[in-house]
């Protein structure tokens, strides 16, 4: 777990538009307030200016540069709240707490066949993940990235940095761009082997990913997304439903801002 | 030069004695864990923890909290391990601190909050009781217990009679008269109440033509809803002599002080620990600045000042 939770002010280094309604924000930590470490699947929770919006936004992490300080967030606008984060200038301050979330345990990737499975804005997260991984296998002289991004429509985002660390496939809801059906379809389709699968991406194609690892008996790793309030695991808010006894409540809920939001496949009743 | 008095700010409620009037609304703080990453806990009056069962509680299914303008809905339904692991982890995790602690008690029927008080009753770090007769989002009991006169006289006569520590009734403002149940509390035996718990509230997504919450409604806390927490407890401490822990929407020091000033004897900070993990000590802080630079003694002499 991170022991450097706290609420900063970041300032904005870079706001641009990636997609219709896909933003990437960059964000500088001050000197001396940058965390120590970042693990892919993290997440930051992002502060509205406007005092009527009390809750952060729980955004995954895109992207870490420990050398600049620097976090990128891509996010979809879905409301009211990342509309505003959209429309940042350049030099602007934004609150964030974080780090946030369990992150991916690498250990249990690098040197190893990766399968990433991200669909539409689950793609984020695994990017930052692909290039840690991507940096340990290099350094370890083995290891391989297969990336299958889905998206509704060709208006891709993210899949040429993706190809920086490994394949890309693209899939497409409407067929314009890439195999035309969802990630799990792709991965079927084209019988794309894997020792080991990361998912992230809406929970009818995380189900999918899910059913897909059980059957192929391989690990799999799925990032969740649950509505949540205070994201240290105080409110119990953003839980799931877990095949064993939590740690927590000792229910079968485990607090996916945590507990997670990465879990093993099997540990997860989606 | 001039010199700010100091004042004191330990404020007494049946007998026990609190650093500071700032507390944590149960529910939004666990029992101090998370948060002790971002405040130093003995910093604070009282950690209030999050309700405890006499078994575990699975609570509501997901989704359970939604925003709202100026405050939030949640409908968590009382997710907790249960008194035994609470003992086991939370109590011992609280050891290390010299805050004082009070347990929030929740339950179905009467039997299951005598279960969970007799069960704390010789627990030396429990310091006083909190009994949840005003959650709204738990089908059977809890709220229940909150909105008929009668039966909150009741609940309260046998949890003081089963308890070794003070108890407090926690208060819903989901009543019509909120001074004839802070009334039937006192009646009861309560030693003091606190007010108020959540209002309830609903949202509904109107592209989906669905509820946002998975319960449909949910119990409303926020900025938005102090208002109604300060004439709450203005209308409370005017019907009973008993102290009154004011909660509701506390975003600042201003907050706290306002909820003293109508009658609260101390305050719980609540939803907004979410926004501002830090909220807990600034407003122990805006207090005692508050209070120096307006020359008081004691901060209890804010208690009711307003009339």
């Amino acid at each position: 777990m991170s022991s450097e939770k706290a609420k900063r002010t970041l300032t904005v280094t870079a706001c641009e538009a990636l997609a219709a309604g896909v933003y990437s924000l960059t964000l500088q930590y001050r000197e001396g307030e940058a965390p120590k470490e970042v693990r892919p699947g993290q997440f930051v929770g992002v502060y509205s200016k406007d005092s009527a919006r009390i809750l952060p936004r729980p955004i995954s992490i895109c992207g870490w540069d420990q050398k600049k300080r620097e976090l990128r967030l891509v996010f979809r606008v879905v409301g009211q709240g990342t509309e505003e984060f959209s429309k940042c200038q350049l030099g602007e301050s934004l609150d964030v707490l974080g780090i946030l979330g369990n992150g991916y345990d690498l250990a249990a990737l690098s040197g190893r066949k990766v399968l990433l499975l991200g669909g539409g804005i689950g793609a984020p997260p695994l990017l930052e993940l692909a290039r840690q991984i991507h940096a340990e296998n290099e350094k370890a002289g083995s290891g391989s990235i297969t990336a299958v991004l889905g998206y509704r429509t060709d208006d891709l985002f993210l899949e040429k940095e993706f190809a920086s660390y490994g394949d890309v496939v693209i899939t497409t809801d409407d067929g314009t761009a890439g195999f035309h059906g969802n990630v799990v379809g792709a991965v079927r389709d084209k019988s794309i082997e894997a020792d080991v699968i990361c998912a992230c991406g809406p929970m009818p194609m995380l189900r999918g990913v899910r059913a897909l690892a059980l059957e192929r008996d391989i690990p799999c790793y799925l990032s969740l997304e649950e509505r949540m309030a205070c994201g240290v695991g105080a409110c119990l808010g953003c839980v799931t439903k877990t095949a064993q006894v939590d740690g927590h409540s000792h229910v079968k809920n485990a607090r996916i801002c945590t507990e997670g939001p990465v879990f093993e496949a099997r540990e997860v009743l989606i | 030069m001039e010199s700010k008095k100091k004042t004191d700010m330990s404020v007494a409620i049946a007998g026990v004695t609190f650093r500071n009037p700032v507390m944590t609304a149960s529910g939004t703080f666990g029992s101090g864990m998370e948060y002790a990453d971002f405040v130093d806990l003995n910093r604070l009056g009282a950690v209030v923890t999050k309700g405890v069962s006499n078994v575990p509680w699975e609570g509501n299914p997901t989704p359970r909290v939604t925003e709202v303008p100026g405050g939030m809905l949640n409908a968590i339904g009382l997710q907790n391990p249960g008194v035994d692991v609470f003992i086991e982890r939370d109590l011992r995790f609280l050891e290390q601190f010299s805050t004082k602690v009070i347990v929030n008690v929740c339950g179905h029927t009467v039997e299951e909050y005598l279960d969970v008080v007799e069960r704390l009753a010789d627990e030396k770090r429990v310091d006083m009781l909190e009994i949840n007769v005003s959650c709204p989002n738990v089908k059977q009991g809890a709220i229940a217990f909150g909105t008929r006169a009668d039966a909150l006289f009741d609940i309260t006569q046998k949890v003081k009679k089963a308890a070794r520590q003070p108890i407090i009734m926690k208060l819903t403002p989901n009543v019509t008269s909120i001074a004839e149940m802070a009334k039937a509390a006192e009646a009861g035996g309560a030693d003091a109440i606190s007010l108020i718990n959540t209002i309830t509230g609903m949202k509904i997504d109107v592209e989906k033509q669905k509820f946002v919450l998975a319960n449909k409604t949910g119990g409303m806390s926020g900025p938005a809803i102090h208002p109604i927490a300060v004439r709450m407890v203005y209308e409370a401490y005017h019907a009973v002599k008993i102290p009154i822990i004011g909660m509701g929407g506390i975003s600042s020091w201003q907050d706290a002080a306002e909820l003293m000033l109508a009658g609260a004897t101390a305050v719980a900070v609540g939803a907004m620990n979410f926004h501002d993990p830090y909220l807990t000590e600034k407003v122990a802080d805006g207090l005692e600045d508050y209070a120096s630079r307006h020359g008081l003694d004691s901060i209890s002499q804010l208690t009711g000042a307003v009339q």
